[in-house]
């Protein structure tokens, strides 16, 4: 049936030109204009990263660029990475073209606010970049008082651009839950909707709830400017450590709003590779929901040894261990799911794997740091640098890249080089390990973060780390010419070349029509109801 | 790990080991039973069926429960240890760190007079401390968070402004370890780094005041003492000598010269203007740069100061 389509307009040649781009209200164009600012962005963290790698490859500083260069890049190469790629990177640009398509509904529920939180991303990401470079801004990303409070006023612009960003993550993230809530195709209990969507639906409610805290800490930070009243800045009586918990009670459900998404897309990968019913569908849902509610109260783990009362550091060390359970059920059912089935090394399922092999360094790293006398010791080392790396990268970036390779023919109904796809996973598996699994040992021998210039000891794990990064840049480099080249050349698919059973792939054409279906699809079975499964002699 | 020194290496040390082999284990299961999966039902034929299997209530409470127990036990044996590391026991030798951009300043309050500086341009003596004696540092800062960190000691805690912090620790081992700042605070964050040196408690004394206390040499000259309080009191951190511009004016060519002010006016840079700016540095501040300098009244003698002037002199 969706083999009719084929041959009408679809949602990439519907309407034509830069007009009807800018102001359109569809949810899947809408996702490919954050996916190419989200790229953009990434090359551009990217690159401030290898400067900074570069610049670590002797342990004297300057040989590359200046002390303050270095910190201005380190600033750039945190803030891009962590608001205008890894947030938006999976919720807003797969997100906004996956979910109506997966939930099998014409558009998001508001069409007009998604392109308003579109533009408020695009906006908001020129002012936070011109305050960043304009501010001269080198604090890191953390904005950390009372240090950021020496360079003028740019602690207010920078968390003002990181409010506006995250404004359009309130409204994307409000979209989504009304979307999950009221446009379900007929049929689509809840627990049949699949666990990409469980994820965006969970990343949304914790944006909502979060990102309001990052206002109140602007309105803070404004007011002891303006009124003089000491809040965070100790010259005036205040407690620079308050900004740290403000800070943080927004940027640690932020690491889940980056990594949660990851998950959803972990999880459609593994089973559709693998023809597998996802193995604990309810698990996986529930400790999404799980998490998103634990992790607005773990976030003083971030500041063991800042001064925090000792009984506070307790009390979120033992939350911490709480948020590390519903991780590890979700990392033993992926690993499960593989379990008697047809397992199919494609590019996408590489990315799955190379996910569970780096996200599970990620998260078994976590335990060291949330011990809190181990913590005492790595905390602000490169131990804690390759951890989130491992997380970040590691978990949200693989994911996404897989999650890119998976949809991408649904996205533009063409097939990329699978040869050329599993050549640069290999540099990007070799690359990433070879980048960060040092820093691990670099950081437990006691080498701190945010250094530009370092003790000759750790000079060779340094070295290393730096060919990694530029094996890294390698194998992004790669995907993106093979990506680009397959637009035009790519071998062109039918509506559902991995035969998966979400209504992305069963009820619309590659790329799909405008409207996304022709008629109101209906939804029977479970997404993870794949023919090959052997019905016979049920195992269970 | 690197070197164990201080009583609480062994503790944090124990538990590290005891968490590197618990992930080992689960990552080996991990990636066994993955890598086993993937070798094993790797698509041999286009239609090769699949179990149907979908959960199992036993296996999902087992992996479930058994790493929340686990989780449990790592959680209480780093509370113990860092309980146990929060609690000074009693009578142990007081010391009092200042951090500063971008260096470390140690007093001793049983010992006036006393104080040893880090330095910017090389890993300098820090912190003097006897083996074998609970040693209780009380920290905090005159400008922005930094945060004092001995690996070989594994204790780190924030040095923070507008309140004090503590840590304490025993040393057991003689010899000089590396002291660093960890929470950034600047330009120079990578070299606010200091070397503390573990003694014998019978040479302790002797060599702290040695170390620590800054007099005349005899037959030193003036401008000879005065380069060694420059590099010894911090103030190279910000001030160059060979007119290279940092956070403070070159000394080169500084004395004599007419400087431009913030405030409009101009000064000759001479023994009055000198000695002003190193007592109240914030009120003649020249044009371009942040008042930003902390005072020196009652950390230099007036002896010292006529010696930095007879220093600078010599800086053409």
């Amino acid at each position: 049936m969706a083999d009719a389509h084929s041959t009408e307009s679809n949602y990439l040649t519907a309407t034509t030109g830069l007009k009807s781009w800018l102001f359109t209200l569809d949810h899947k164009r809408i996702g490919l204009m954050y996916l190419v600012g989200v790229l953009v962005f990434f090359l551009a963290g990217g690159v401030f990263a290898l400067t900074l790698r570069t610049e670590l490859l002797t342990p004297q500083g300057g040989d590359f660029i200046s002390a303050t260069t270095y910190n201005k890049m380190f600033t750039l190469h945190g803030a891009v990475m962590v608001f205008l790629v890894i947030i938006p990177s999976v919720p807003a640009a797969l997100g906004n073209f996956l979910l109506p398509l997966m939930l099998g509904a014409k558009d998001v529920a508001f069409p007009r606010l998604n392109l308003l939180s579109f533009w408020i991303y695009t906006l908001g990401s020129m002012f936070f970049l011109f305050t960043l470079a304009a501010g001269q801004l080198d604090t890191g990303w953390t904005f950390y008082t009372p240090y950021s409070n020496t360079t003028g006023t740019a602690v207010i612009s920078a968390t003002f651009g990181a409010f506006i960003l995250g404004f359009s993550s309130i409204l994307t993230g409000l979209n989504f839950i009304v979307t999950v809530h009221k446009m379900r195709a007929p049929g689509m209990t809840w627990n049949k909707m699949p666990l990409m969507v469980w994820a965006l639906y969970s990343t949304a409610v914790i944006q909502v709830l979060a990102t309001p805290v990052l206002a109140i800490t602007l309105l803070l930070l404004i007011v002891e400017r303006t009124l003089m009243i000491g809040i965070f800045d100790p010259a005036m009586g205040g407690d620079p450590v308050l900004y740290q918990h403000f800070f943080w009670f927004y940027s640690h459900p932020a690491v889940y709003i980056m990594i949660l998404p990851g998950f959803g897309i972990e999880s459609e990968l593994i089973a559709v590779h693998s023809r597998k019913h996802i193995f604990g569908y309810k698990a996986i849902a529930l400790s999404s929901v799980a998490i998103a509610i634990i992790s607005f109260v773990v976030w003083g783990h971030h500041m063991f040894v800042s001064g925090q009362s000792e009984l506070a550091g307790i009390v979120f060390s033992f939350l911490t261990f709480a948020v590390a359970v519903p991780t590890a059920i979700k990392t033993f059912s992926w690993v499960a799911t593989l379990y008697k089935g047809s397992i199919e090394f494609n590019t996408p399922m590489l990315y799955g794997l190379m996910f569970l092999f780096t996200f599970s360094i990620g998260g078994l790293t976590g335990i060291f740091l949330g011990a809190l006398s181990v913590d005492v010791h790595l905390h602000d080392t490169y131990f804690v640098v390759a951890h989130f790396h491992y997380v970040m990268m590691g978990g949200t970036i693989i994911a996404f890249v897989g999650g890119i390779h998976h949809w991408w023919p649904k996205m533009f109904g063409v097939m990329y080089s699978e040869k050329w796809g599993k050549i640069s996973a290999l540099f990007i598996f070799v690359g990433f390990n070879m980048t960060f699994f040092n820093q691990f040992l670099l950081g437990q021998q006691g080498m701190p973060r945010r250094y530009w210039s370092y003790a000759p000891q750790f000079q060779q794990q340094h070295i290393l780390s730096t060919v990694g990064g530029y094996l890294l840049l390698v194998g992004f480099m790669i995907i993106a010419i093979y990506l680009v080249h397959s637009l035009r050349n790519g071998e062109k698919v039918g509506p559902n070349p991995w035969n998966a059973q979400s209504l992305e792939w069963t009820a619309t054409a590659s790329p799909p029509i405008e409207h996304n279906f022709h008629g109101q699809p209906r939804v029977e079975n479970d997404p993870y109801n794949f023919p090959e499964i052997d019905r016979t002699g049920s195992s269970h | 790990m690197p070197t164990a020194a201080s009583t609480f290496a062994e503790d944090t040390d124990n538990l590290y080991f005891f968490i590197t082999a618990l992930d080992t284990l689960f990552f080996v299961l991990i990636m066994g039973a993955m890598g086993y999966f993937m070798w094993k039902y790797r698509r041999r034929s286009k239609d090769q069926k699949t179990s149907s299997i979908t959960h199992s209530g036993v296996i999902e409470f087992l992996w479930s429960a058994i790493p929340t127990v686990l989780l449990l036990v790592v959680f209480i044996w780093g509370e113990c240890d860092f309980v146990r590391q929060s609690v000074a026991p009693a009578d142990p030798l007081e010391v009092r760190v200042t951090g500063q951009k971008w260096y470390w300043t140690v007093e001793y309050p049983k010992y006036p007079g006393v104080s040893l500086n880090s330095s910017t341009e090389e890993p300098a003596l820090t912190l003097m401390v006897p083996k074998g004696k609970p040693v209780r540092l009380t920290m905090t800062s005159t400008d922005v968070i930094h945060s004092f960190f001995v690996p070989a000691f594994r204790v780190k805690r924030d040095v923070v402004p507008g309140r004090y912090t503590q840590i304490w620790f025993e040393a057991t081992r003689i010899g000089e370890f590396n002291l660093f700042c960890t929470e950034y605070c600047g330009d120079f964050h990578s070299n606010m780094t200091g070397v503390v040196k573990v003694l014998e408690p019978d040479d302790f004394e002797r060599e702290l005041i040695k170390a620590g206390v800054l007099t005349q040499e005899e037959g030193e000259s003036m401008a000879a003492y005065g380069e060694r309080i420059y590099k010894r009191r911090g103030c190279v951190a910000c001030h160059s000598v060979d007119g290279a511009d940092g956070t403070g004016p070159s000394w080169q060519g500084l004395y004599g010269r007419t400087e431009s002010l913030s405030d409009g006016t101009t000064v000759k840079a001479e023994d009055q203007y000198i000695k002003d700016s190193i007592y109240e540095p914030n009120k003649q501040v020249v044009a371009g740069y942040a008042p930003q300098m902390p005072s020196y009244q009652g950390q230099l003698d007036n002896e010292q100061v006529t010696a930095v002037i007879e220093y600078i002199k010599t800086l053409k």
